[in-house]
């Protein structure tokens, strides 16, 4: 598998006469090897964590922190939205800044974090 | 012969020159955080307000559920590989890693179905407590996904030795894993929020 990276068009069939292809960047195997190195440290350091003598906000704090991280990463490096047409990113942000709105609002209105 | 293909592309693309199974699956994903986010608030609305046991500190094994996590981890990297062959052409390549990812995957399922044994041993049913019911549907709903996800990852396998996948294998290759990454960060966010989070004392106690 090359190691180098290259640009490709992941619409192959595009249209002659319609919109322009977007032109994707496709990271290389090692690149992604990497990636994958990255999300088993944080998830590493995750479980280091669980068992650390943090408590309470700061250890919920430092897991989320890691837990956003991995998240983004593979949203945006496997899932190829740092790369791709924004329109994609604009329509998954919509699901998913929606439900954790929506679901952070019902939490709130339980009263989940001040009891 | 060209006006087939005038169809082809035009039932294919979106006037934004966006492919529409791609958006279709996007938009997909999108409905299923709410699905997901759901199944989680209902989880976390429910800690600790069990009135009887077992309870979360009573079942869980981390080390067990975080080797659990790696291998759904390295099931993404290895969907990724696969996808990376697929562009490159090379379709032997793309179906070992396939086969690799689906392996992993039943190993997660096959992980699943030994910790709900146990638990369901400890004494812990779907119908024990607010634990045992939030716990088994979040996580169950879960399985299924990364089940249905093994399911389209051998079908994927066996199209590509048949030969009848699209003149363009890296698109289905792509698609699948869209979901199958989907499924990965829905765990990346369980792992955190029900194993790692220190479940609050019982309901009642001092």
């Amino acid at each position: 598998m090359s190691s180098t990276d290259r640009r490709t068009e992941p619409d192959t069939a595009a249209p002659p006469t319609g919109p322009e292809p977007h032109v994707a960047y496709h990271p290389s195997a090692r690149e992604y090897i990497r990636v994958g190195l990255l999300l088993i440290a944080l998830t590493c350091i995750e479980v280091l964590l669980s068992y650390s003598s943090l408590s309470g906000t700061k250890l919920v704090v430092a897991l989320f922190a890691c837990t956003i991280i991995k998240f983004v990463l593979v949203v945006g490096y496997f899932m190829h939205l740092k790369f791709d047409n924004g329109r994609f990113s604009r329509v998954f942000a919509l699901g998913a800044i929606g439900a954790f709105t929506l679901y952070a609002v019902v939490l709130l209105m339980f009263r989940v974090w001040s009891s | 012969m060209a006006d087939a293909h005038a169809d082809l592309v035009h039932t294919e693309y979106t006037s934004t020159g966006l492919r529409s199974t791609k958006l279709a699956m996007w938009l997909f994903l999108a409905s299923e955080c709410l699905l997901f986010g759901g199944l989680i608030t209902a989880y976390v609305l429910y800690r600790g307000q069990s009135t009887t046991g077992p309870y979360p500190q009573d079942v869980f094994d981390i080390g067990y559920t975080s080797v659990s996590s790696f291998v759904l981890l390295a099931s993404s990297l290895t969907m990724v590989l696969a996808h990376n062959a697929a562009l490159a052409r090379d379709y032997a390549r793309m179906r070992l890693w396939l086969l690799a990812t689906a392996m992993l995957g039943l190993c997660f399922v096959g992980g699943q179905v030994f910790e709900f044994t146990s638990f369901f041993r400890e004494g812990l049913t779907l119908h024990t407590n607010l634990f045992g019911s939030t716990f088994f549907v979040l996580t169950g709903f879960h399985g299924v996904h990364v089940t249905v996800g093994i399911l389209m990852l051998l079908i994927l396998v066996a199209f590509s030795f048949r030969g009848s996948l699209s003149d363009d294998p890296a698109f289905p290759v792509e698609m699948v894993g869209l979901y199958w990454h989907f499924v990965d960060i829905v765990w990346i966010v369980i792992f955190t929020v029900v194993y790692l989070i220190p479940a609050p004392p019982p309901h009642g106690a001092v």
